[in-house]
């Protein structure tokens, strides 16, 4: 089956059995590896992908069904020599240590950053309707679809906490 | 995955044809697709519906909300209509799954998610939900997550919904579409079956009736509503236990209440006399406690999960102590105010 996909801003067209998932069009299919498979139940969160703006699990996801949808990964965020924000804040808190699951930890804190500023709340808000406030807790609750065997929890909340902290400082200039 | 066809519906009229021709419906995918990985479910056709204009609003019904069945459950969690005047809901919405899966799960999907239930995941395992009359291998295996209610001989599972225990709470509608083009509403209970001998049917849909929006009646502004859900993990795992509330007093007794359990039923569970008994009530804790012996009088629990017991009657008790304002309210227990 034909489909379109705009990935990173580039437009690909390709020729896939239904069964593909977002995942494997992503990697086997374009060569992206950035994307990474982990579980590949939609457990872990190492194959999170922005569709249209969104997290998601790309895993769960079969890529006929996202015929001409925007799709953002890692890949699409910065480049080694040119990093993004929280891309940096991985690098300098040393969010990470086998680096297996970064990606996706990358690319959910930047939808989850997304869904906060636009005033989503979580299961741990006390308030429904206050503007969500990204402390430790609620970035721990927001960040559970992604796990890190390697444990590094601790030093990810406090590069996402700290490329907040930027975007907010950022927006209010 | 097994090889299947997979169609693009354009209008619920295809959708419905399709599926009375056999084909699944996928919207979300998020249960349907882990479930054919794990050849557990092999439909020979996927029939998406998520390309159908119009089904995907939240918008007014009358006095109430009429939630198009492919709003994403993150949609519908952040809506202001929704976290003011039925916030049990978004509650409960917030409490189930991972950021990624309430993306791309939707209100229709949510309700027809099939069980968790470790023995109906494996396919080596026996299971009549899966293949009528193999038997159950649940019976008389690890029973930590399997429900206490509403079982039968042929199947243990519980219902794995959190959001459809804060619509049994406030007693909402489905709203379908028949293969013949007619509508219908109805309630919970009326939707989903107990297990009884045939497990596999698990609700009362036809061939090809498509659900296309859940209705939620009039908001009860100063009512207030509570979700509990107690799980192994503080995030992202099934509920061992829920509770929904929605309870509204009136000098300082229970004018009315409204109670829905996760976790310990074989469908989201309501019992309407527990609510009877709350009702015109002062608060207690003595009541509370026979609210809990009355919902759990027919419990059926072996060793791995005698434990819900107690842990339904502490989190009912809890919920209530909170509802009714014995105790403060903690995280979880909000007033619903006026829609905003």
């Amino acid at each position: 089956m034909k489909i379109t996909l705009d990935v990173n801003g580039v437009e690909k067209t390709l020729d896939l059995d239904a069964r593909v998932t977002l995942l494997d069009a992503l990697r086997d299919h374009m060569g992206l590896t950035g994307t990474k498979k982990g579980c590949d139940h939609g457990q872990c969160g190492a194959c999170t992908v922005l569709v249209d703006g969104r997290r998601i699990n790309a895993c769960l996801s079969l890529a006929v069904m996202h015929d001409g949808d925007q799709v953002t990964t890692v890949e699409g965020l910065g480049t080694p020599e040119e990093m993004n924000t929280l891309q940096r804040e991985f690098v300098s808190c040393d969010g990470y240590q086998c680096g297996y699951c970064t990606p996706g930890q990358i690319m959910s804190a930047t939808g989850m950053m997304a869904e906060a500023a636009e005033g989503a709340p979580s299961h741990v808000s006390e308030s429904l309707t206050a503007p969500a406030d990204l402390d430790d807790a609620e970035i721990a609750e927001r960040m559970s679809g992604n796990l890190c065997r390697c444990s590094a929890y601790p030093f990810i909340r406090e590069a996402i906490s700290r490329a907040h902290a930027a975007q907010t400082r950022e927006g209010r200039e | 995955m097994k090889p299947f066809d997979y169609q693009r519906a354009r209008d619920l009229e295809t959708a419905a044809e399709a599926a009375q021709a056999g084909g699944r419906i996928i919207a979300g995918g998020t249960n349907l697709l882990d479930l054919m990985k794990l050849q557990v479910m092999t439909p020979e056709r996927l029939v998406d519906i998520t390309r159908i204009p119009g089904l995907d609003r939240i918008e007014s019904d009358g006095p109430g909300l009429r939630i198009g069945a492919l709003v994403r459950n993150s949609d519908l969690s952040a809506d202001m209509r929704i976290r003011t005047g039925y916030p049990v809901l978004a509650r409960a919405l917030l409490a189930g799954a991972s950021g990624q899966i309430r993306n791309k799960a939707t209100t229709g999907g949510n309700l027809l998610q099939r069980t968790r239930c470790p023995y109906f995941y494996d396919p080596a395992m026996a299971c009549n939900k899966r293949e009528p009359g193999a038997g159950c291998a649940a019976i008389g295996g690890v029973s930590r997550m399997l429900a206490i209610l509403g079982t039968s001989e042929a199947c243990r599972a519980a219902h794995p919904s959190d959001m459809a225990v804060a619509l049994r709470a406030l007693e909402a509608e489905v709203e379908t579409r028949r293969a013949d083009g007619a509508t219908r509403r109805l309630g919970l209970d009326a939707l989903y079956r107990l297990p009884g001998e045939r497990p596999d049917l698990e609700t009362t849909l036809e061939p090809g009736e498509i659900i296309t929006a859940v209705l939620l009646p009039a908001p009860l502004p100063g009512a207030t509503q509570s979700y509990r859900k107690i799980r192994d993990r503080a995030s992202y795992a099934f509920a061992l236990v829920s509770v929904a509330a929605v309870v509204r007093m009136e000098d300082a007794r229970i004018a009315t209440a409204s109670l829905a359990f996760g976790g310990i039923g074989a469908r989201p569970w309501k019992d309407p006399e527990v609510d009877a008994m709350l009702s015109g009530q002062s608060p207690s804790a003595e009541l509370f406690v026979r609210a809990a012996d009355r919902l759990l009088a027919q419990a059926e629990t072996d060793e791995g999960n005698d434990f819900k017991r107690e842990m339904t009657r502490r989190a009912l008790i809890a919920v209530m102590r909170e509802a009714t304002g014995l105790a403060p309210a903690s995280t979880g227990t909000d007033k619903a105010e006026v829609p905003a």
